[in-house]
Formats: C-alpha cells, sequence, structure tokens
C-alpha cells in the first residue's frame, strides 16, 4: 500500500493498493496552492481510504518535470512524510503517470509556463503494461516541440491538465513488481536556477 | 508569560526562510539540537542570495539535517510534543520547502503543528540561553540580518508582539554584501568589512545615517534605509578611484560600519527612550558584526539599558528558535495552526503564530 503524492502540476494524493487499486483520490487543480492543500489533502486521502500510516510501505513521489516552486512541495512533503513514518520515498517521472496505460504511441505534454512546455515520448506499454518512454522529459517553447521530438506526427499527443496521485502510485506499485528502476532522487526541473553572474557593480555616478 | 510554567514541551522546528536549512529540537527553554545546513556558499559567486538555489538547497538538505538533529538531540520522532515551522516572513519557494514538509512529518506523525513568525522566533532564541537568565518583557527587540532590518515591542512572546519600524528598501546585511562588493571583497560582506574595518578609521568618512533628518524622524521615527548610504559609499568610492587615487579601504569599511552601527542604534535606543522600555534584545545574523556588539553595549551601558544578545548560533537563522517559539506557544496553552496555512513571505509581526 503506497501513499502517492504529485504536484508537478496541481496537486494530487492518493493511497493505492497493488490489489485493492485506488483507495483514495483527491486532486486540486490549482497550480498555485500547493504549499496550502498538501497537508490537509495528505490527511484526508489517508481518512478515506482507512489506511493507517502504519500500514503503508512507502511513499510514490512524482520528481517531475515540473515548474519548480510547486513541484518542490510535494517531493519535500514526500520525503518528510517517508521520514516521519519510517518508508522509503519511492521517486517516478511524473509524465510516466500520464502515460501509464497508453496501448499507442503518445506524446506527453505539460506547462512548464514561461511559454514553454514539458514533453516526454512513449512507444506504448510493455507486456507488464508498463509505459515505454522511447525520449523526454524535455522542455521546448510549443512552437518547437514538432522539430524537438523525433517522428512527431506518429504520436498522439496528450496534453495533461493534472497529474493523477493515483496513477504515480499505481505506476510505483508496477515498478516495484517487476523489479524496474524507479526514477532518480533529483527533482525533474529540467531549468536552471535563474541566476545571472553580475559583471560587477555599476557606477552610480 | 515565563518559561517552565507549564510541563516544558519537547518541539522539533523546521526553519527554510532564506539560505539555511535549520532543524532545532527544544525541551520548553533547554535547547537540545541545533542543526544548521548553509548554501552560502553556492550564493558567494552571485553576491548575495540566489532564490532558486536556496530552495533547491533546502529540498535536499532537509532530511539529512532532521536525521542529525535527533541524533544530537537523543530523541525520536515518537518522543516530541509538537512540530514547529516558519511560515514567514521570508523568500516565498524557500518557506514552501518546510512548510510542506512541516505538514507532512506532522500528518504522518500525528503531532500538532505550529506554523510560526521567523521574526518573533529570532526573539524567541533568548529563551534558550544558557546561562538560564529568563527574558524580561517588555522588551524592544532590533532584528537585523541580510533579509530583514526591524525595530520591535515584545510585551509578550506569545500574544503580544508590535512592529516599531523596518527598512523601507535594503536589509542591513545586504548593504553590507553591496558595499563589500564594490570594495572588491567577497560574499557574505559583513564578516568581510568586519575585517577590512581593522586598522580604520571610522571617523574618516562621514557617510550619511538613513531617515535621520528632522522630517524623517517624524514620518520615519523607527524606519530604516540602508540604500542611499550604499549609494554614497559608491559615489566616494568611484570619485577616489576617477581621481587616481588609493581608495582606503580599511577607512571606508570601518566609516561605512560606523554609519550603520550609529543608526541601528540610534533608532534602538530612541524607540527604548520613547516607551519608557528598559530592555534591548539583539538577533539577526548582522548581530555578528562585532563593531555594532560593541556600540550596542556601550550605548546601552551609558542610557543604562539592559541589553541581552543571544548566542550568536542562535542569532543567526536556526531551526531552535522556532522550536523554542512552538514550546513556548504551547506552553501557553495556544491550539496548534492546523494544516491549512500558507506560506506568506510578508508575513506581518503580529501574526505570531499563522
Amino acid at each position: 500500500m503506497l501513499l502517492a503524492i504529485d504536484t508537478s502540476a496541481g496537486t494530487s494524493v492518493a493511497v493505492v493498493d497493488r490489489d485493492l487499486g485506488v483507495l483514495a483520490e483527491l486532486t486540486e487543480l490549482d497550480t498555485r496552492r500547493h504549499a496550502e492543500v498538501i497537508g490537509s489533502m495528505i490527511a484526508e486521502a489517508l481518512r478515506l481510504s482507512g489506511v493507517a500510516v502504519t500500514d503503508l510501505s512507502g511513499v510514490a513521489v512524482g520528481m517531475g518535470p515540473g515548474p519548480f516552486t510547486g513541484l518542490r512541495v510535494g517531493i519535500a512533503a514526500a520525503r518528510a512524510f517517508a521520514f516521519g513514518a519510517h518508508k522509503p520515498v519511492v521517486p517516478v517521472v511524473s509524465h510516466d503517470a500520464i502515460a501509464f496505460g497508453a496501448t499507442e504511441p503518445i506524446l506527453v505534454v505539460t506547462d512548464a509556463r514561461r511559454r514553454e512546455v514539458y514533453w516526454s515520448a512513449y512507444s506504448g506499454s510493455d507486456e507488464q503494461g508498463l509505459p515505454v518512454r522511447t525520449a523526454g522529459p524535455g522542455l521546448v517553447r510549443p512552437d518547437d516541440l514538432p522539430g524537438a521530438v523525433a517522428g512527431y506526427e506518429g504520436y498522439r499527443r496528450v496534453d495533461a491538465e493534472s497529474v493523477s496521485g493515483a496513477s504515480i502510485g499505481l505506476l510505483a506499485e508496477g515498478l516495484y513488481l517487476h523489479k524496474r528502476a524507479f526514477a532518480g532522487n533529483d527533482a525533474l526541473y529540467l531549468r536552471s536556477p535563474d541566476i545571472y553572474v553580475s559583471a560587477g557593480p555599476k557606477r552610480v555616478s | 508569560m515565563t518559561a517552565g510554567t507549564a510541563a516544558e514541551r519537547l518541539v522539533l522546528g523546521i526553519e527554510t526562510s532564506c539560505d539555511e536549512t535549520g532543524i532545532g529540537i527544544v525541551r520548553g527553554s533547554t535547547l537540545l539540537a541545533n542543526v544548521i545546513s548553509s548554501s552560502m556558499e553556492e550564493h558567494a559567486r552571485y553576491g548575495g542570495v540566489v532564490p532558486e538555489v536556496a530552495a533547491r538547497a533546502h529540498l535536499e538538505a532537509l532530511e539529512p539535517a532532521l536525521r542529525a538533529a535527533l541524533t544530537e538531540a537523543g530523541v525520536t520522532l515518537e518522543e516530541l510534543d509538537a512540530i514547529a515551522v516558519t511560515s514567514g516572513p521570508g523568500l516565498s519557494g524557500a518557506l514552501m520547502v518546510g512548510v510542506g514538509a512541516a505538514k507532512a512529518l506532522a500528518v504522518a506523525t500525528g503531532k500538532p503543528l505550529y506554523a510560526v513568525n521567523h521574526l518573533v522566533g529570532h526573539v524567541g532564541a533568548d529563551v534558550l540561553r544558557a546561562d538560564g537568565t529568563e527574558i524580561e518583557l517588555p522588551t524592544v527587540a532590533l532584528l537585523v540580518s541580510g533579509g530583514h532590518t526591524s525595530l520591535l515591542l515584545v510585551r509578550d512572546l506569545v500574544s503580544d508582539v508590535e512592529l516599531l519600524g523596518e527598512t523601507i528598501d535594503d536589509a542591513a546585511g545586504e548593504a553590507f554584501d553591496k558595499v563589500a562588493r564594490l570594495l572588491g571583497l567577497p560574499y557574505p560582506g559583513g564578516p568581510e568589512i568586519d575585517r577590512a574595518a581593522v586598522g580604520g578609521d571610522p571617523k574618516a568618512i562621514r557617510f550619511p545615517r538613513g531617515l535621520s533628518l528632522r522630517k524623517d524622524m517624524e514620518k520615519h521615527r523607527y524606519d530604516f534605509s540602508f540604500s542611499g548610504l550604499k549609494t554614497a559609499v559608491a559615489r566616494w568610492v568611484e570619485q577616489k578611484r576617477d581621481s587616481g587615487e588609493e581608495v582606503p579601504v580599511a577607512d571606508v569599511a570601518a566609516s561605512f560600519r560606523e554609519a550603520v552601527a550609529d543608526i541601528l542604534l540610534t533608532k534602538a535606543l530612541a524607540a527604548c527612550a520613547d516607551t519608557g522600555v528598559k530592555r534591548l534584545l539583539l538577533g539577526g545574523g548582522v548581530v555578528a558584526n562585532a563593531r555594532i556588539r560593541q556600540l550596542a553595549t556601550e550605548r546601552c551601558a551609558a542610557a543604562g539599558i539592559e541589553l541581552r544578545i543571544p548566542p550568536l548560533d542562535l542569532c543567526t537563522d536556526n531551526g531552535a528558535m522556532i522550536a523554542a517559539l512552538g514550546a513556548q506557544l504551547m506552553q501557553a496553552g495556544h491550539a496548534p495552526s492546523g494544516l491549512d496555512f500558507g506560506a506568506d513571505s510578508t508575513l506581518p509581526v503580529t501574526t505570531i503564530q499563522a
């Protein structure tokens, strides 16, 4: 049984079980309220599912790609929850959860703000039903997408507004069951911090 | 309100408002752990704190710091009575890491959560001093850091804090960083200016004291301004360089530092005199500055004012002060904050608990 959290777009929290499926899921589409809603949503998802913290086997979390401020809230929450519950964190790529269950080549596209989008390309699913990512995640201007994705025309494009916590959780269960690699521990910001090294102090006189 | 009147509460505090990830653990007014992970070195080449760099560093530092603090304190999560977290003021993206983590930790452990004010936390740090002397209230508090320059009147730590004044532009610590840069000194500027000022004449150059003119003292009696001071130093240095003269770095550093220390303490002591409060508490990272502490000691002694300076590792941003304020709130019978508060980059000091 997993608690699953994703804040790469809106905020979505779920409790899932490999055999019983989705026990609870809550989603908030507002992309500017992650820090406000995350605590209550975790508490509510646990309450609705009737699952005790001690019964969880881990905490699955979407590592992005996603705009950094919100993305970090979910990862911080997942890590802190896991620390508090003495359970492991299971990181997954957020786009993989969107592609979970795909039966044809799809191109997952999500908003990166600043007139850019995140994308990942999938050939479909493997025999275990797990998504097969063939390229990405990447970051481009929407107009540059056809040029950035090889074979762009061959994909069905899926523009997603949110990433389901339940899909994050079920994907994590599937990866675990089939002994597949989880995502890395680094948040997938795909963007450098906004920094400019100054050329030195400007004259004032 | 005094510490120790109720059962002493075991509280873990989380602080991520700027560039230090701080996890502290206290039992009432006793410090058990104060773990600080700073991203300062990552900011050095940019000459100041880069918010996104700080926020990313918090995410990576949080769990190791939590682990280290529990080990240092010799307690388990299960033993805690509560968790406290800074919900503001500070850098939004940085605050949100702590807020998100604190909420999830509270739900996972079933512990009550207190969202507290960072600036009041700096005052709260004083209850942790090892000499055991208790803070007497009311007190005027002068909080000076890279992000804040505030003058408070604290009548009660958990229920009555008034903002007397604050900077209207740069924080004092920011001014130190900017002046250090124009003198070719590295970041952070405070210790560099302190070093460079050794042997310099603090009276060599009369740099302006912001908002000290008569008309300003009417409208901005307890407010500060350091932007003009920084520009005055820049202009003075440019003139020297333009005329081919060598810049007397020690004199500039000493004179600049004197201007900052002078205006900070002039206004703080004016607040003490106006309110009739004979106590002044200093807090914030800039208190590490030797000249500010020295001048505070001299002037408070002359004015018959009791000066309190918490230990330096509790003056810079830390989680222990947040835990201490959380413990004080809990011991005073305040209800927890619940789970719905947000990170508030401009949280006013009057909101001690969100």
